[in-house]
């Protein structure tokens, strides 16, 4: 059996604004093997990206991680402080944004700013600069670009070093969120296959994405996140082609495919505002589907088939009972 | 045939960017010829940085070009001024991508659609909010006088490219140029706003130019596929042929590259290296030889012509056909 990558238990993050309390994640749980490919899809504000921070004990004030456990190879991520957690990002788990403006220093040469990652991390200065020309190849970059700055690099470069700093300690984890959103399809497609490199080299991968095509094309496991949530998990192929959630269904129909020529279907409604999420079932105000007890109470998870799971009342005997 | 609605002939424009005391040319567009008819929707592809845009703008003679020719129902309008081109601007249209950048968000949108209509004199205030009040039911702002007053803030993107939308609609175009219109939406409304967008295209018999980064909502709304790299129209015909039988190296590539949910495959496939280039250093020859891994020789010397492959569809390539 693969030992395990990363254990996501019982999760829950709050951000404390003035208008209340928003529930951004809450209780979210999953299990990844090393060197595995989790694609986590959902719309703007469905919270995956405070999910991909979280894993990182990344939360930025005002919000906070209010329960539950990140554990990266046997290493509670959340319960790290100060210099420890420093260390746990880049070895055990790390990040790559959207925008790889955000992470590079618009002052310093790139290569000095992987030289520097890697002596924070206690790597001698001289054992580092031997290691950047291959650092660089790894992620198809001359080495003499080392030398030049974040502004002289187009996006796609610029996403290339931040890979190269992101799995230069080889972590187990590597969490990319919308890294290729900037990019136009040609270059995203050069991206996508550095990080499939970096998982052949055994980090697992979790792509955070809104495009369920990236996703589904990519990754292996595909988790579908709503208000919060995570409704549906399971291999990328069950969850496409015989979805069991009302919502990745209408995720699905609603992005246009290339063989047919079948009109997408919008989903109705919006997604809901977290600092109210509706009663029950956090998607019952949009589904097609709806029945009595989906207002009420919050759906359980249920297994529909091998490592297939998903949180609606349709899949229960309680749900068909009722109906 | 149908009535040609616009047409380009040669049309190029070219920005002058002074940095650092150096001066760079930058070519946009660079003698591009198009035309679109009654009932057409053309769709314009390419990564950003292609020039779709801004052909766009010159076309709607909002640039004027640097050089070529723009007709309007057969009228030229590449020189007008803006006092001569005032009674057309209401039959020519522009959709534009961000809606929030498009609207003053001091006032509300009321306010905002009926401002050209009373300047004009077109209409006086009453018929002015009647006219919208229908338009706004139109594109499914209901019921309507709930939305009149509303400020710009107090709509979501999706509602707010509706009203968006309806500012285009409301004198009954004959030409429409809508650039990216759901690219800053979610997934789960981009449909609903295409739909919407195509049901006024239909039932006015307008020539609606689409531009987009993402071939599959082209396929979906276009006749015809005009695909764009570095300032060039490389590849244009009916949009089936496109997708069955696209004849460019980077009409291909593209095709290639892009994630879908259906697992389409492009009959051919074509591995592109590196990004596109910064369009004030445009390659010799033909402008995608250095990316290219079918260029031979030929590619970097002489820049290949749009040649007629078979009927209606066009490609600029030495080797079109030899792979």
């Amino acid at each position: 059996m693969n030992s395990k990558a990363l254990i996501v238990k019982n999760l829950r993050v709050r951000y404390y604004t003035s208008k209340g309390e928003v529930k951004a994640v809450d209780n979210v749980n999953f299990v990844i093997d090393e060197g595995s490919y989790l694609g986590i899809v959902g719309e703007s504000g469905s919270g995956k990206s405070t999910l991909g921070y979280a894993l990182l004990n990344l939360i930025p004030s005002p919000g906070k991680v209010v329960s539950g456990e990140v554990i990266v190879k046997g290493v509670n991520v959340l319960q790290l402080r100060g210099e420890e957690l420093r260390r746990a990002r880049g070895e055990l788990v790390s990040i790559v944004f959207q925008d790889p403006f955000t992470t590079l220093d618009p002052v310093r040469r790139v290569g000095d700013q992987i030289v520097e990652v890697m002596k924070e991390h206690g790597i001698s200065e001289n054992e580092a600069r031997d290691r950047i020309p291959e650092l660089l190849e790894s992620v198809g970059m001359p080495a003499r670009l080392a030398r030049s700055y974040p502004h002289q690099l187009s996006g796609g470069q610029r996403q290339r070093i931040a890979i190269a700093m992101a799995i230069a300690l080889k972590p187990a984890v590597l969490v990319a969120d919308e890294p290729t959103t900037a990019l136009d399809v040609i270059v995203q497609r050069q991206i996508m296959d550095l990080l499939e490199n970096a998982r052949k080299l055994g980090t697992a991968i979790i792509l955070i994405t809104h495009d369920i095509a990236l996703a589904a094309q990519r990754a292996e496991l595909l988790a579908v996140m709503y208000a919060g949530k995570i409704v549906e998990i399971g291999p990328k192929d069950e969850v496409v082609n015989s979805p069991a959630h009302p919502y990745t269904k209408g995720l699905i129909k609603s992005v246009p495919g290339l063989t047919t020529i079948e009109w997408p279907e919008p989903i109705p409604g919006f997604p809901p505002d977290l600092t109210n999420p509706p009663k029950g079932c956090r998607f019952h105000p949009r589904c097609p589907y709806e029945i009595k007890i989906c207002e009420e109470k919050e759906p359980p998870l249920v297994k529909v088939g091998n490592n297939h799971f998903a949180e609606c009342w349709l899949l229960t005997h309680e749900g068909n009972a009722n109906e | 045939m149908n009535e040609v609605i616009l047409k380009a002939i040669n049309v190029s424009k070219y920005f002058e960017l002074r940095a650092y005391g150096k001066k760079r040319i930058v070519r946009a567009v660079d003698r591009v010829s198009l035309e679109v008819g009654e009932n057409e929707t053309l769709g314009l592809v390419g990564e950003s940085g292609s020039g779709k845009s801004t052909l766009g703008r010159v076309i709607l003679r909002i640039y004027k070009p640097t050089e070529g020719r723009v007709f309007f129902k057969g009228k030229e309008i590449t020189a007008l001024s803006e006092t001569k081109l005032r009674p057309l601007r209401k039959e020519m249209q522009l959709i534009p991508q961000d809606p929030y950048a498009s609207f003053n968000p001091l006032i509300s949108v009321g306010e905002a659609l009926s401002e050209p209509l009373l300047v004009h004199r077109i209409m006086d205030k009453n018929e002015a909010k009647e006219a919208i009040l229908k338009i706004f039911e139109r594109v499914g702002l209901v019921p309507p006088q709930e939305y009149f007053n509303r400020m710009p803030y107090q709509f979501s993107g999706g509602q707010l490219q509706r009203v968006a939308i309806a500012r285009a609609m409301l004198l009954n175009p004959r030409f429409v140029v809508a650039d990216e219109p759901t690219s800053s939406l979610d997934v789960s409304i981009r449909a609903s706003i295409l739909k919407l967008l195509k049901s006024f295209q239909k039932r006015y018999r307008q020539a609606v130019i689409f531009i987009t980064h993402d071939l599959a909502l082209a396929r979906l709304v276009s006749d015809r596929i005009a695909v764009m790299y570095l300032g060039k129209i490389i590849e244009v015909g009916p949009t089936n042929e496109i997708f069955k039988h696209p004849l460019h190296p980077y009409t291909t590539a593209l095709l290639t590259a892009i994630p879908t949910i259906d697992n389409y495959k492009a009959g051919k496939e074509v591995y592109l290296k590196g990004e596109i280039p910064d369009p004030s250093k445009i390659p010799s020859g033909c402008r995608l030889h250095p990316r290219c891994p079918l260029a031979e020789e030929i590619c970097s010397k002489r820049e290949p012509e749009l040649v007629e492959v078979t009927p209606r569809h066009f490609v600029a390539c030495h080797r079109a056909g030899e792979w």
